[in-house]
């Protein structure tokens, strides 16, 4: 008797630890599978300069998804970053066009990012509105702001004062690839290692229990909001130093779609609580690889959409077929 | 009854799942027209026991199950249903949106040409309903029902398969007392048909007033089973702790009386809904119960107190000073904690951990630079609660919500001491928490009281107010009705709280 119980629980932590680490590992196998396949495909996948085309192209969906992380963790959804992103954009290039302050393009498009984020959270968190709605409307909204800024045109500066981030690489790594992951680490510490984070996971975990915890529950909401309209505020800025323009119409259409994409193929829980920052950089790889190795592998445009759409929701099947085969045993 | 054969018959059943032997040789008889209980600590096997039942589950080898001495084949939900057996689980499995009466005959439509035949279905569910005396019509919707009414529905259902042996898992405990008093009635009916029914519950006042006979099993055994006229409350708990209690209900502080001074004072509070001019007075160190049927609005005036729901007129006192505590955050603050009633929904983060549960409240005034959390504070904090609270699990990482009833309880509780109150508001503390836990947790609010901590507790089970608390408030539709106190010769007793709470006494 007195063993049994002695050993009967340790064995429980064993697996238990074992199945967090494997949950831990979430869809990396499936990226590298996906490398693997189109390596086979064509051995110019896996080249130097291939693989930091890749990066580079995930770079700022990364940057949105990670902001987007924050909002589905805590059960809501953002649909407004593309809008956001093509706004702050156009920001960035009409101020980099002002004499003497250009570079103060890149904070301006930050903060304005961060207002419109603000404005989403204020309305989801202090009049209660759902969040799907009110990022459904400032999807469209701030989609007419960014068109308004530029008279309906295309805002050009061949002379960008911050075009190096689109652009230049540092020590061999191209700035957007540093700067995405700057921001994936800095998710990391808030999510893990702040209080706030720790309520962020509990809001979505159950807020009405983070609610009689003492947790205040429209603060948390307005932050989430809030760093993912500044974080579609960088991305706007980078956009544009990629660019060297900005065009209100088109810039950033349906980036929310891929951002949302990264984070459930993340493993991170539609109804929130459940995630992590890591599983969103894994699933902005696998995003970009598909693109990238489809396009190597010569796969017409059309079927690429079909296949990446596919892939997409297989993964999140097997995902979440893994974690119910986790639970019960 | 004796002398007939018993309409079922297990013996000798064993499960084992994979190295865990979860029942070991249980064998249990019931006879027609019985009301067999079955009790045991959570985890003792009652469950796998009736998904035996059930065909849910196959028993190992050696064991078998007999229907009216007929030995029937094990491991087949169909045949089972076939063979007359029936299970209401607590989880209620109705479609919500459907009728009554398509719900009655779910998976098990009465058809014509291959279509419903809907006139034939309301016509055979009208002498089912009949048969158990419901009062709404088999065309109304299920979302329009009360629980009660539902887990009638449920029974219902039972009937229409023609069960003769109906299994009941915790059937009241979402429902109102008046609706448990229907279900008792539609109960008394079923036996006098003859139907047999095997009754799981932890509440000992319902085992006494249905039981014909108890089994008790503990860790997968069989203990024993005691007829109607043996029962009696410290046998029937020794035989599912398995060890003698002798005293169930731990009392060492002192009822503090008057000259403690005032913890908490409420004056006049009232909400929009249900709460009118509510008053009391909580000393330190003293265990006041607030007593009433569910839905007299206990809840709501601890919410109110707590600052979850929103007043409209009152006033607070909160050591003499006058406090005003518009949210949870706010109580916390000024010292009052609150348990729920409702530890899933409004308490556990399920996906946490067990450390990160407990620290929830806390975590803020614990951190360090920048928000950022001071982790080893924090695993101090849990490793102690985990050991003062004896909490049962391997590592304070591991999710909360792999913990039993009666652990996840405790974790809300430590997350609540964790913060420090001077007053502690506890709502159901022992809902859906096996013996042995149960008395733990009254060990707790003991030491609290004995700590100087002043503990308003909600409670629905009478035994529980009278064994814990020094006084009580009755409660009826939202108002505050009476008090009991216990005098110096005697406790007060459930007929004078019962009276208050029902009206009977003409108050």
């Amino acid at each position: 008797m007195t063993d049994k119980t002695s050993t009967a629980p340790s064995d429980g932590a064993r697996q238990a630890r074992f199945r967090v680490a494997f949950a831990a590992l979430g869809m990396l196998p499936a990226l590298i599978l996906l490398a693997v396949i189109f390596q086979v495909i064509n051995p110019r996948f896996m080249t130097e300069t291939n693989l930091l085309i890749v990066l580079q192209q995930s770079s700022i969906n990364i940057v949105l998804a990670a902001g987007m992380t924050f909002v589905i963790l805590t059960g809501g959804i953002d649909l407004s970053v593309g809008s956001i992103l093509a706004a702050s954009a156009m920001i960035a290039v009409i101020v980099s066009l002002m004499p003497e302050i250009g570079m103060l393009g890149v904070p301006a498009a930050i903060l304005a990012g961060l207002a419109f984020g603000m404005m989403n959270g204020v309305l989801i968190a202090y009049l209660k509105l759902p969040p799907f709605i009110v990022t459904l409307g400032s999807l469209t909204a701030v989609r007419g702001v960014a068109r308004l800024l530029g008279n309906d045109t295309t805002v050009f500066n061949s002379d960008l004062p911050f075009a190096f981030l689109g652009n230049g690489t540092f020590l061999g790594v191209p700035w957007l690839v540093i700067i995405a992951l700057l921001v994936v680490v800095i998710s990391w510490f808030v999510l893990r290692r702040t209080v706030l984070g720790t309520w962020i996971y509990a809001v979505g975990g159950n807020a009405e229990a983070a609610r009689l915890t003492g947790i205040k529950v429209p603060l948390v909401l307005l932050f989430v909001y809030g760093v993912s309209g500044l974080l579609a505020g960088l991305g706007g800025a980078l956009s544009a130093a990629r660019l060297y323009a900005a065009n209100g119409l088109q810039l950033g259409q349906s980036y929310e779609l891929d951002a949302i994409a990264a984070v459930i193929l993340g493993g991170t829980s539609f109804v929130g609580g459940v995630g992590s920052i890591w599983g969103t950089l894994i699933g902005g790889l696998i995003i970009a690889v598909l693109s990238n190795g489809l396009i190597l592998a010569g796969v017409s445009d059309i079927w690429q959409y079909i296949i990446k759409g596919l892939v997409i929701i297989v993964a999140v099947a097997l995902d979440r077929y893994r974690l119910q085969a986790g639970a019960r045993t | 009854m004796a002398g007939a054969a018993p309409v079922l018959e297990m013996r000798d059943i064993s499960k084992t799942f994979g190295v865990v032997r979860a029942l070991r040789n249980v064998s249990l008889t019931v006879h027609a027209g019985e009301l067999h209980a079955l009790m045991g600590e959570n985890g003792a096997g009652k469950s796998t026991l009736m998904k035996m039942l059930s065909g849910a589950y196959r028993p190992d080898p050696g064991g078998e199950i007999l229907i009216d001495g007929q030995p029937v084949t094990t491991g087949d939900p169909i045949k089972a249903r076939a063979n007359g057996v029936a299970v209401i689980y607590q989880e209620l499995s109705l479609a919500p949106n459907l009728t009554v009466a398509q719900n009655i005959f779910l998976g098990n439509e009465p058809r014509r040409f291959g279509v419903v035949d809907v006139g034939a279905m309301m016509a055979r569910a009208r002498p089912i309903i009949d048969r158990l005396g419901l009062t709404f019509s088999p065309r109304t919707r299920v979302s329009q029902l009360s629980l009660g009414e539902r887990q009638l529905v449920e029974i219902a259902r039972a009937l229409s398969t023609d069960a003769r042996i109906i299994v009941m898992d915790e059937p009241t405990t979402s429902l109102t007392s008046r609706e448990t008093d229907r279900l008792f009635e539609v109960i008394a009916g079923l036996k006098a048909q003859g139907i047999a029914i095997i009754y799981i519950s932890h509440r000992m006042e319902e085992v006494y007033q249905l039981a014909d006979r108890v089994s008790v099993l503990r860790d997968g055994g069989y203990v024993g089973t005691l007829d109607r006229d043996d029962l009696d409350a410290p046998r029937l708990v020794s035989m599912m702790v398995g060890r003698d209690i002798s005293s169930f209900y731990k009392k060492e502080h002192q009822a503090p009386g008057a000259q403690r001074p005032v913890a908490l004072s409420v004056r006049g509070l009232s909400a929009e809904r249900l709460v009118k001019d509510c008053s009391l007075d909580l000393h330190e160190g003293e265990i006041l119960a607030l007593s009433g049927l569910i839905g007299s609005g206990r809840t709501e005036l601890a919410r109110l107190i707590y600052g979850a729901d929103r007043k409209t007129v009152g006033t607070m006192e909160l050591g003499g000073r006058p406090v005003e505590i518009a949210s949870p955050g706010a109580a916390l603050e000024a010292g009052i904690a609150y348990l729920t009633e409702d530890r899933r929904e409004l308490g556990l983060f399920l996906d946490m951990s067990i450390a990160d549960n407990i620290n929830m409240g806390v975590m803020a005034r614990d951190a360090r630079r920048l928000g950022f959390r001071d982790f080893a504070v924090a695993d101090k904090r849990a490793a102690r609660a985990v050991s003062d609270l004896s909490i049962r699990t391997s590592s304070t990482r591991m999710n909360v919500g792999s913990l039993s009833g009666g652990n996840q309880q405790k974790v809300l509780l430590a997350r609540l001491l964790e913060t420090k109150p001077k007053v502690v508001i506890l709502d159901e503390p022992t809902r859906g928490v096996d013996v042995g836990a149960k008395s733990e947790i009254y060990r707790i609010i003991d030491d609290l009281a004995k700590d100087g901590i002043a503990i308003l507790m909600i409670s629905s089970e009478l035994p529980e107010i009278i064994g814990v608390a020094d006084r009580v408030l009755v409660m009826r539709d939202g108002e505050i009705v009476g008090e009991v106190s216990a005098r110096a010769d005697r406790r007060f007793t459930q007929e004078e709280i019962m009276e208050l709470a029902t009206g009977a006494s003409g108050t």
